[in-house]
C-alpha cells in the first residue's frame, strides 16, 4: 500500500503527523513516536510570551532594587551573556530531534503581536528545522478590534516570518473568523505553504473550592474532528496549499475521513497522551485495512474524494447540512 | 572589589601572565586573612579586599604576614569603625587602627589614585618585602565615579618585575626545600629577632618612590611620597591625606588666585613613614602648620597624623634635614568622620585660624560642637567654586532608576567629550521608598571637588512627593534649571507645587521644565522606570551637548546597556527616548506665587520635643546641623520613634470590606511593617468614630456582647507591599475577584485613614491575659512592638520579628547581629523597636556582625543573675514584706500570659513595700525586683551570621544550655551588603561571589543544632504554616534552655515581586526543600518523640519553586548547561534531605518498653 504523501512539500512516508504536544520535549519520546510510524513531529510551541517576558523580568528584578542603598547598590553578580531560558532550550532541542531522528522536525513558534520574538523563526531555522509551524494562537478579547484589524494581523505575522526564513511556514489557526474560507484564501496568497486546521483554544474552567479561574486542559474527543472535517472538504478544491487536519482525530477511521475531505496530513496529540506513541501502529494498520477493503491503491487515490468538489451534494457539507438534521429530528425523539 | 573580581574570574579574564586568578570566598575577614596568609606562606602573589570592622577582624593576620615580610596588597575603601554607633560610611578609624601591624599603609585621595597608587603597591610590596594596605574614603573615592586614566595590561606588565615574583616564590614552604616559619621564640632572642626586619622598613620608602618615578614614566602621572602643592614661598599649610587632600588643593588654588600664600602637603605612603621626606616637603617659608586627621583616637596626646609629624619635626632639630626660616606654629584638627562634608570653606577656615596668634588647637571642623567647644566655626557663605563647571542635582527614588541614569550620563558626557566628569550618589538607609540624590560634575579642568554639590546650575526632581518633602531649591543657584516629573499637565502643573516652590522659582529665575515621566515610560512599555525618559529630558535642556547629538549617544548607549537583553527592551527604551521629548513643556512662570499647599513638616506637631528637636532634622535632612549637645555621649537613643515619621510611600494601600472580612488574623500576621493592625472592643467606644471607620461585630463565642473588631491601615506607613492582600483567604460569594482586603489608589483614601487610623489608636488594647494568644488569630489582637521599620517593602524578616515582639515584647531585650535587621531595627533617624501603653517594650542593641551570639548570651548571663540576687534578697527580707507575697513570688507560674501579668503585679507591690523601706537591702532588691518577671532574651540575625561569621559563637551558645532564644531569619545570602554567598545559599543559585550558580548544598543549621541534643530547635517559614510558625515560636521562647528558629525569609536578593513571597514559601515546603520541623527535646523525658516534621512529603519539583526566583533562573540565562546539571544536583539534595528528615522522626521515636523489668534486676 502506497501511504506516501507530501506535505509543505516534504515528502512524508504516511501522513501521520504528532501535532505540537509536550510529546516532542524528550527525544526518547520522539524515537518511539518515529519508531511506532510517524512520518514527521511537529514540536511543541515556544511561545512569544517566554521570549519576551523572561528578558523584560530579568531587567526588572536586576535593576529594581539596584542603586537605593549605599551598602548594597546590588542583588545581582551581572552574568556577561544571557541566554533566553526557554527559546535557548527550545532550539537546543530542535537540534537533539535533528540528531536523533530521520523524520522531518517542524518547529512551532506561537505568538501574536509583531516584535522581536519573530527573529525566533530564523533562529529555528539555523536549528535545522525542516519547516516552521506559526501558531496564531489569538483570542480577540478587545471589543474595540475590528474584524480587519485582526485578519491583517495574522497576514503581517506570516509576511513576516516568511521573509525571514526560506523553510516551508504552515499557518495552525482558529475557525473563528467571519469567513474563513476568504481568509484561508488570503493566507495562501500571501505566502502560507500551508494551513493547519484547527487549532484548539484551551478553555479556562472554574475551580469550585478555591473559586478561582484555573487555566486547564481537556484533551480533545474524537467528536471534535467534525469541525475540521468540514473546512477542509470545503476547502480543498480552491485552495493549493497543503492542508494538514488537526483536533479529534483519534482513530485510523478519523484520520481516513480528513484525507478523503482533502488533507494532506492527519495531525493528532490527545489520542497519543492517551494511548502512547504505539497506538501510530494500529492506526497504520487499521487504515491499511480500510484501504484493502475499498480497494485503494494509494493515499494520494483517496485525497480529497470526498471534497466538496468530488461529492455528489456538496451542500452537505454547508448550511443544508444543518436543515438535512434539524428535519431528521422528531419529537418522538424525545420521550 | 572582591565582587568584580569574581565576576571576571568566572567570566574566564585573565591576568598579566595569561592565568584566571581564583577568587575564594570565606566565612569572614578573619578567615580571608588566614587563607591570604596561608596563599602567600605558599608563593603565591595574593591580595583582598575589606573595610572597617572587615579590616578588625583581619589584624592578627596583619602582624603576621607584615612580621614575615611577605609581600601582599591589601585594598581598603577606608570607612569608620563602629563606637557608639556603627557607620557605614568613610573616615580613616579602620586604617589607623593598623598602624601597629606592620603593614606599609598607601593613601589614594582620588578615583584616578585608586587605579595609580594601586599598581604601584603591587610592585612596591614584591621589591620592598613589605606588606601594603592601599587605602582610599570609603564611599567618597570608592563609590565615587570619575572619568579616569585606565592603566592597560601593558602597563602593569612594565611595572611588575617577574625577578621579584621568583624571589617570593623562593621564600614559599614547600616540601621540596623545607624551612620552618612561625616558632615560638623565648625572651632570649624574640627581641632581637623582630628587629632583624629594621632595614626593610628603612629601605621601603625609596623603593616607593622609585616605584611611583618609574609609573610616572610609563603612564605621564608623577606622584611623591609626600607631594606638596601651593606656592615656594607660602606662609600657611595644611597636611592631610585622602579625598580631603583634593578639596584642599582646589581650595588652595581659589584662596592663591586671590593672594594669600597657602599650599598643601598631600601624604601618600604613611607607613613606614619617612620623616626626612615629609620634612623636606615642606616650604621653609612657612609660619603655620594645620595637621588634619580623618579619625577619633580618643584620650591621645593628639591624632595620629599630628604626632607623626610632630615627633618629624621634632627629630629634624637634631637631625637637620631642613632648615625653616620661622619658628612656626602647629595645630591638629579633625574632620570628615564617617563621610562628614568637607569643604572649601572649611578648609579656607583653617586657614585663617593659622593666622591667629593662639590658633585653637585640637579643634574639629564641619560640626557645632557646643559641648566642649573644639568646633571653628565656618560659613559657606560667599565662596563660588569653578564657574566652568556644570553641577547638578537629581532627586530621585532607589526604583525609579535616577542613580543608574545618571551613571549613564556621566558616561555618555565622558566617553563623548572631553569633559571632566564626576558622580556621587547619596542614598538614605531606608531599604523601602529609598531617596537618592546624584551629585553630578561636568566641566573642562580636573574636577577635585570631593564635596556635596551645594549651589547647582541644574535640579532634577523625578518624584513630584519630593516637592513638599524637601526643600530642594535651597541649592539651586540663581538662573538655574528646574526640572519636575509631575502627574499633571503643562497648564496644571504650576498650581501643584508648595508656595515655598514658587516662591524659590520666582526669586532665583529658574527655568523651569515639566514633564510626566510616568505617563511616558507607561506608555512606552516601561512600567514604573523613569530613568530613560528623565535622562533624556536633561540632556534635552542642560545645553551640555547639541540636543540632537546627545538622543543619539543615549540611543547607543541604550544599546550598550540592553542590547543583550532582548530587542523588546531596547524598542521600549528608544520609544521613551523619542516621546520624552515630546512631552516635556517648558512652563511660563507667573510673576507671583499663588499656591496654598505647604511644606510637609517631618514629623507631627504633637511628636515629643526630642523628635522635634533632633529627629524631625535628620529626617529633613538638617542632620549636619545639630550640635553635639543634641547627643547623648554612649550612644543611648530612646525608642519608638518611627511612628512620627510619615514617609507615606505607599501608591497603593489596602482596604477593608467588611463584610467579607473572616476576622482571621493572617493579614496582619504577614505585615512586614504593621501597619495593618486589629483590635477588639466594646462597641460603645464607637460613639467617637469618624464617619468612614470600619468595624465589624466580632466572629466567635470567646468575645463579651457587644464586641467589635476593627482592622486598620495606616495609610502614611504603609508601603503598598500587598502581602496582607495575597494572604487574605476571605472571598466575596458574589464578586469573587474581591478579597476582604483590595488594594486601592491612596490619594482619595489618604485624609480620610490618617483620621481613622489616629482613632483606631485611641481604642485601648485589649486586655492581654484574657486573649487566646496562642493562635494566629489571637496572637494578633496583640500590640506589636516592632513598627514602621525601613525594610524592604514586602520584607520577609520582619513579619517574623514582629510577631515576637506581640508575644514577649514587653518582657525582651534583643541581641541583633549587623546586617538587616540592625539597619532596619536601628538605623537614624527614626527607630522601630517601640513601647506599650506601660512604657514596656524590647531593649534593643548591636554589637557587632560576628559576636551576636555571645552578646545574646552576655543578657542572660546578667539576667539570670539580678534575678538570682533578687531572689536571695526577697528570702532574705521575708520578714519585713509578709503576707505571702514572697513566696507568691518565688514560686510564680509564669508560662503564661496570665502568669506574667499576676507576676508583675506582685513585683510592682514589693516594690511599693520597699519604697517604703530605707535598708540597703530594701534598695538593691527595688533595683532588680522587675529580674524577678520572667525576661525573654532574643537573638536576631540573618545567615551571613549564623552560617559563617557568628558560628563558632553560635554553636558555643547552643551548647552553653542557658535559656535564650535565636532566630535566624534565613534570606540565604547576605542581603544586607548587596546578596553575597553565604553557606545558606542553595545548591544552583547565583549569588556575589557565586555569579556561576553555588556548587555545593546549603549547609543544614537546624540538623547540626539538633545533634547536640539539648537545644529546641525549629524550622519554620510563615508562608507555608502560620500555625507551626507560632506553635515554634512559643515553645522556643518557654524552652528553659537554647532555642534556634531557623525562618525562611524571602528576600528581594531572591529575585521576585515579594508580594508572592507567602507562596514561594509554600512552594519552598510542598517541594521538600524547606521541610518544616520541630526538635524538642522536653519531649523526650516525657517518653514522646521529640522530633517533628511538620511537613508533608514533597509534591512538587524543586525546579517548579526554584525557577520563579531569579536567582535560580539567571544561571540558566547565563549558562544553561551548568544550570541544568545543577538542578538535577538540587532535586537529588532535595530528595536526600528528604529522606533523612523521615528517617529522623523514626530515629526520635522513643523505644517501646518491653513489658516489665525482671524481678529486682534493675534495681540495682
Amino acid at each position: 500500500m502506497k501511504l506516501e504523501t507530501t506535505y509543505l512539500g516534504i515528502p512524508l512516508k504516511n501522513p501521520l503527523v504528532p501535532s505540537a504536544s509536550p510529546l516532542s520535549t524528550d527525544v526518547d519520546s520522539v524515537k518511539k513516536l518515529e519508531d511506532a510510524g510517524a512520518s514527521a513531529i511537529v514540536m511543541y510551541s515556544l511561545f512569544e510570551e517566554q521570549i519576551n517576558s523572561e528578558n523584560q523580568a530579568l531587567d526588572h528584578f536586576l535593576n529594581t532594587s539596584a542603586e537605593s542603598y549605599a551598602e548594597a547598590l546590588s542583588y545581582f553578580p551581572e552574568p556577561q551573556e544571557y541566554h533566553n531560558l526557554h527559546a535557548e532550550d527550545y532550539l537546543e532541542q530542535i537540534r537533539s530531534l535533528k540528531n536523533a531522528v530521520e523524520i522531518p522536525v517542524i518547529a512551532s513558534l506561537n505568538g501574536v503581536s509583531k516584535g522581536g520574538w519573530m527573529s525566533y523563526a530564523k533562529k529555528m531555522e539555523d536549528a535545522g528545522a525542516d519547516a516552521l509551524e506559526l501558531n496564531i494562537y489569538y483570542i480577540a478579547a478587545d471589543p474595540t478590534l475590528t474584524s480587519e484589524t485582526v485578519e491583517q494581523m495574522y497576514l503581517d505575522d506570516l509576511t513576516t516570518v516568511k521573509e525571514s526564513v526560506s523553510i516551508p511556514v504552515s499557518v495552525k489557526l482558529g475557525a473563528s473568523f467571519s469567513s474563513f474560507g476568504n481568509m484561508a484564501l488570503r493566507l495562501e496568497k500571501a505566502g502560507a505553504d500551508g494551513l493547519v486546521l484547527f487549532n484548539r483554544f484551551y478553555q479556562p474552567d472554574i475551580d469550585l473550592d478555591t473559586l478561582e479561574v484555573q487555566p486547564s486542559l481537556e484533551l480533545s474527543s474524537s467528536f471534535e474532528k467534525r469541525l475540521p472535517l468540514r473546512w477542509i472538504a470545503m476547502l480543498r478544491p480552491h485552495l493549493t496549499c497543503s492542508i494538514a487536519a488537526t483536533t479529534g482525530i483519534h482513530s485510523a477511521k478519523d484520520v481516513i475521513k480528513m484525507i478523503l475531505a482533502g488533507a494532506d496530513v492527519a495531525m493528532m496529540a490527545s489520542v497519543l497522551l492517551y494511548n502512547g506513541p504505539g497506538v501510530l501502529k494500529t492506526i497504520l494498520k487499521d487504515m491499511t485495512a480500510w484501504m484493502e477493503e475499498k480497494e485503494y491503491e494509494s493515499l494520494e487515490e483517496m485525497k480529497g474524494a470526498m471534497s466538496s468538489a468530488s461529492v455528489a451534494d456538496p451542500g452537505a457539507f454547508e448550511r443544508a447540512n444543518y436543515i438535512k438534521i434539524l428535519q431528521g429530528f422528531r419529537t418522538e425523539n424525545f420521550r | 572589589m572582591g565582587e568584580w573580581s569574581d565576576e571576571w574570574t568566572m567570566a574566564g579574564k585573565k591576568n598579566i601572565w595569561g592565568v584566571v586568578p581564583e577568587v575564594v570566598e570565606l566565612q569572614s575577614e578573619g578567615g580571608a586573612a588566614g587563607t591570604m596568609h596561608g596563599a602567600l606562606q605558599t608563593g603565591a602573589l595574593t591580595t583582598t579586599f575589606t573595610a572597617s570592622q572587615g579590616l578588625l577582624l583581619m589584624m592578627p593576620n596583619l602582624y603576621k604576614i607584615a612580621g614575615e615580610l611577605t609581600p601582599a596588597v591589601v585594598h581598603v575603601a577606608a570607612r569608620t569603625i563602629a563606637t557608639h554607633a556603627l557607620s557605614i560610611f568613610g573616615d580613616h578609624s579602620d586604617v589607623m587602627a593598623m598602624r601597629m601591624t606592620g603593614m606599609a599603609l598607601l593613601s589614594s585621595n582620588s578615583v584616578q589614585e585608586a587605579m595609580d597608587m594601586a599598581m604601584i603597591a603591587h610592585a612596591a610590596t614584591l621589591e620592598s618585602r613589605i606588606p601594603f594596605i592601599h587605602f582610599f574614603d570609603g564611599f567618597r573615592t570608592s563609590h565615587e565615579v570619575q572619568k579616569i586614566h585606565q592603566l592597560s595590561t601593558d602597563d602593569m606588565r612594565q611595572m611588575i618585575d617577574d625577578e621579584l615574583i621568583i624571589s617570593h616564590r623562593k621564600r614559599a614552604l614547600t616540601p621540596d626545600k623545607p624551612v620552618l616559619r612561625g616558632t615560638a621564640q623565648n625572651p632570649d632572642v624574640f627581641f632581637q629577632a623582630r628587629e632583624s626586619g629594621n632595614t626593610f622598613y628603612e629601605a621601603c620608602p625609596a623603593i616607593v618612590q622609585k616605584t611611583m618615578d618609574k609609573f610616572a614614566k610609563i603612564t605621564g602621572r608623577a606622584y611623591k611620597l609626600f607631594e606638596y602643592h601651593g606656592p615656594e614661598d607660602a606662609e600657611r599649610i595644611i597636611i592631610l591625606m585622602g579625598s580631603g587632600a583634593e578639596t584642599a588643593h582646589e581650595t588652595v588654588d581659589k584662596l592663591n588666585e586671590k593672594g594669600e600664600k597657602v599650599g598643601i602637603i598631600k601624604i601618600r605612603l604613611f607607613r613606614p613613614f619617612s620623616m626626612r621626606d615629609l620634612v623636606e616637603a615642606i616650604p621653609d617659608t612657612v609660619q603655620g602648620i594645620a595637621i588634619l586627621d580623618r579619625t577619633k583616637e580618643p584620650g591621645s596626646a593628639g591624632e595620629p597624623l599630628y604626632s607623626d609629624i610632630l615627633t618629624a619635626l621634632q627629630e629634624n632639630r637634631t637631625e637637620k634635614w631642613k632648615s625653616f626660616i620661622h619658628d612656626f606654629k602647629l595645630i591638629n584638627g579633625r574632620y570628615g568622620l564617617s563621610s562628614k562634608e568637607f569643604t572649601p570653606p572649611m578648609i579656607s577656615r583653617i586657614f585663617d585660624e593659622l593666622k591667629a596668634d593662639k590658633p585653637k588647637n585640637h579643634f574639629t571642623i564641619g560640626i557645632n560642637d557646643d559641648v566642649t567647644h573644639k568646633s571653628l566655626d565656618y560659613t559657606s557663605n560667599g565662596w563660588t567654586g569653578d564657574k566652568e563647571v556644570f553641577e547638578g542635582l537629581f532627586y530621585g527614588l532607589g526604583a525609579d532608576g535616577t542613580v543608574s541614569a545618571n551613571k549613564n550620563s556621566i558616561k555618555i558626557i565622558g566617553d563623548n567629550t572631553d569633559f571632566n566628569a564626576q558622580g556621587y550618589f547619596v542614598y538614605d538607609s531606608k531599604k523601602s521608598g529609598a531617596t537618592t540624590v546624584s551629585h553630578l560634575r561636568f566641566g573642562p579642568n580636573p574636577i577635585r571637588s570631593a564635596y556635596l554639590i551645594d549651589k547647582a546650575r541644574f535640579i532634577a526632581c523625578h518624584q513630584f512627593q519630593f516637592l513638599t518633602r524637601f526643600d530642594m531649591l535651597r541649592h539651586a543657584r540663581v538662573g538655574a534649571t528646574f526640572l519636575l516629573n509631575a502627574p499633571y499637565s503643562p497648564e496644571e502643573v504650576w498650581n501643584h507645587i508648595p508656595r515655598d516652590v514658587q516662591q524659590q522659582i520666582i526669586d532665583k529665575k529658574l527655568k523651569f521644565y515639566s514633564i510626566d515621566a510616568y505617563k511616558v515610560a507607561r506608555e512606552n512599555g516601561m512600567g514604573t522606570r523613569i530613568n530613560t525618559v528623565m535622562q533624556t529630558c536633561f540632556f534635552a535642556i542642560s545645553e551640555i551637548l547639541p540636543k540632537e547629538q546627545a538622543i543619539l549617544m543615549i540611543k547607543d548607549a541604550i544599546k550598550k546597556a540592553y542590547g543583550s537583553k532582548g530587542e523588546k527592551i531596547l524598542q521600549s527604551n528608544y520609544a521613551a527616548v523619542d516621546n520624552s521629548v515630546e512631552n516635556l513643556f517648558e512652563i511660563i512662570v507667573p510673576a507671583e506665587a499663588s499656591s496654598t499647599l505647604k511644606m510637609r513638616p517631618a514629623v507631627p506637631e504633637e511628636a515629643p520635643e526630642y523628635l522635634q528637636n533632633v529627629i524631625a532634622e535628620i529626617i529633613s535632612g538638617n542632620g549636619d546641623s545639630l550640635p553635639v549637645s543634641a547627643f547623648q555621649p554612649d550612644g543611648t537613643f530612646p525608642t519608638g520613634t518611627t511612628q512620627w515619621e510619615k514617609r507615606g510611600i505607599a501608591l497603593d494601600i489596602p482596604v477593608l470590606e467588611p463584610d467579607i472580612c473572616i476576622q482571621c488574623g493572617k493579614c496582619m500576621m504577614v505585615c512586614p511593617h504593621a501597619v495593618i493592625r486589629m483590635k477588639a472592643y466594646d462597641g460603645s467606644l464607637l460613639e467617637a468614630a469618624p464617619e468612614t471607620f470600619k468595624f465589624m461585630d466580632a466572629k466567635g463565642r470567646e468575645w463579651p456582647d457587644n464586641t467589635k473588631i476593627s482592622i486598620q491601615v495606616s495609610p502614611e506607613d504603609c508601603t503598598g507591599c500587598e502581602l496582607c492582600v495575597e494572604v487574605c483567604p476571605a472571598k466575596d460569594r458574589k464578586e469573587v475577584g474581591r478579597k476582604a482586603l483590595n488594594m486601592a489608589s491612596i490619594d482619595p483614601l489618604l485624609e480620610q485613614e490618617k483620621v481613622n487610623w489616629d482613632f483606631f489608636l485611641t481604642i485601648p488594647e485589649y486586655d492581654r491575659s484574657q486573649l487566646k494568644y496562642e493562635s494566629v488569630k489571637g496572637s494578633q489582637f496583640l500590640q506589636p512592638l516592632f513598627e514602621f521599620s525601613g525594610a524592604c517593602a514586602g520584607c520577609g524578616e520582619t513579619p517574623y520579628i514582629k510577631v515576637i515582639t506581640q508575644l514577649f515584647g514587653d518582657r525582651m531585650v534583643i541581641a541583633n547581629a549587623t546586617g538587616c535587621s540592625s539597619i532596619y531595627g536601628g538605623n537614624l533617624p527614626a527607630t522601630p523597636y517601640t513601647t506599650n501603653e506601660h512604657g514596656l517594650g524590647p531593649a534593643w542593641s548591636n554589637s557587632l556582625f560576628e559576636d551576636n551570639a555571645e552578646f545574646g548570651l552576655g543578657f542572660r548571663l546578667t539576667i539570670d543573675q539580678h534575678e538570682e540576687q533578687a531572689r536571695g534578697l526577697l528570702k532574705k527580707m521575708n520578714g519585713q514584706i509578709g503576707n505571702g507575697l514572697t513566696e507568691a513570688i518565688l514560686s510564680a507560674d509564669q508560662s503564661t500570659e496570665p502568669g506574667i501579668f499576676e507576676q508583675r503585679e506582685r513585683v510592682h507591690e514589693l516594690k511599693q513595700l520597699l519604697e517604703k523601706s530605707d535598708t540597703n537591702d530594701a534598695k538593691m532588691l527595688h533595683s532588680l525586683a522587675d529580674y524577678l518577671v520572667r525576661k525573654s532574651v532574643w537573638i536576631f540575625g540573618g545567615d551571613g551570621w549564623a552560617y559563617d561569621i557568628g558560628y563558632g559563637g553560635l554553636d558555643h551558645v547552643l551548647a552553653s544550655g542557658r535559656d535564650v532564644n535565636i532566630l535566624v531569619m534565613d534570606t540565604e545570602v547576605y542581603s544586607n551588603t548587596g546578596g553575597q554567598c553565604s553557606k545558606a545559599t542553595p545548591l544552583g543559585a547565583i549569588a556575589k561571589f557565586a555569579a556561576a550558580g553555588k556548587r555545593t548544598g546549603k549547609k543544614d543549621l537546624g540538623l547540626m543544632s539538633i545533634t547536640g541534643g539539648h537545644a529546641y530547635v525549629a524550622r519554620i517559614a510563615m508562608g507555608a504554616s502560620d500555625t507551626q510558625t507560632m506553635k515554634a515560636i512559643l515553645e522556643a521562647e518557654r524552652y528553659p534552655g537554647p532555642s534556634i528558629i531557623i525562618a525562611y525569609s524571602h528576600c528581594i536578593a531572591h529575585g521576585y515581586d515579594m508580594k508572592y513571597g507567602l507562596q514561594q514559601q509554600q512552594k519552598a515546603v510542598d517541594s521538600g526543600y524547606w521541610p518544616l520541623f520541630r526538635f524538642d527535646p522536653r519531649k523526650t523525658a516525657k517518653g514522646e518523640n521529640p522530633f517533628q516534621l511538620d511537613s508533608k512529603a514533597p509534591k512538587i519539583a524543586f525546579k517548579d519553586y526554584a525557577y520563579n526566583e531569579m536567582r535560580y533562573l539567571m544561571l540558566a540565562k547565563s549558562n544553561p548547561k551548568i544550570a541544568k546539571e545543577l538542578m538535577i544536583q538540587a532535586q537529588k539534595g532535595v530528595d536526600e534531605q528528604w529522606r533523612i528528615y523521615e528517617h529522623m522522626t523514626t530515629v526520635y521515636e522513643p523505644e517501646k518498653v518491653q513489658g516489665q523489668p525482671e524481678n529486682g534486676e534493675d534495681n540495682q
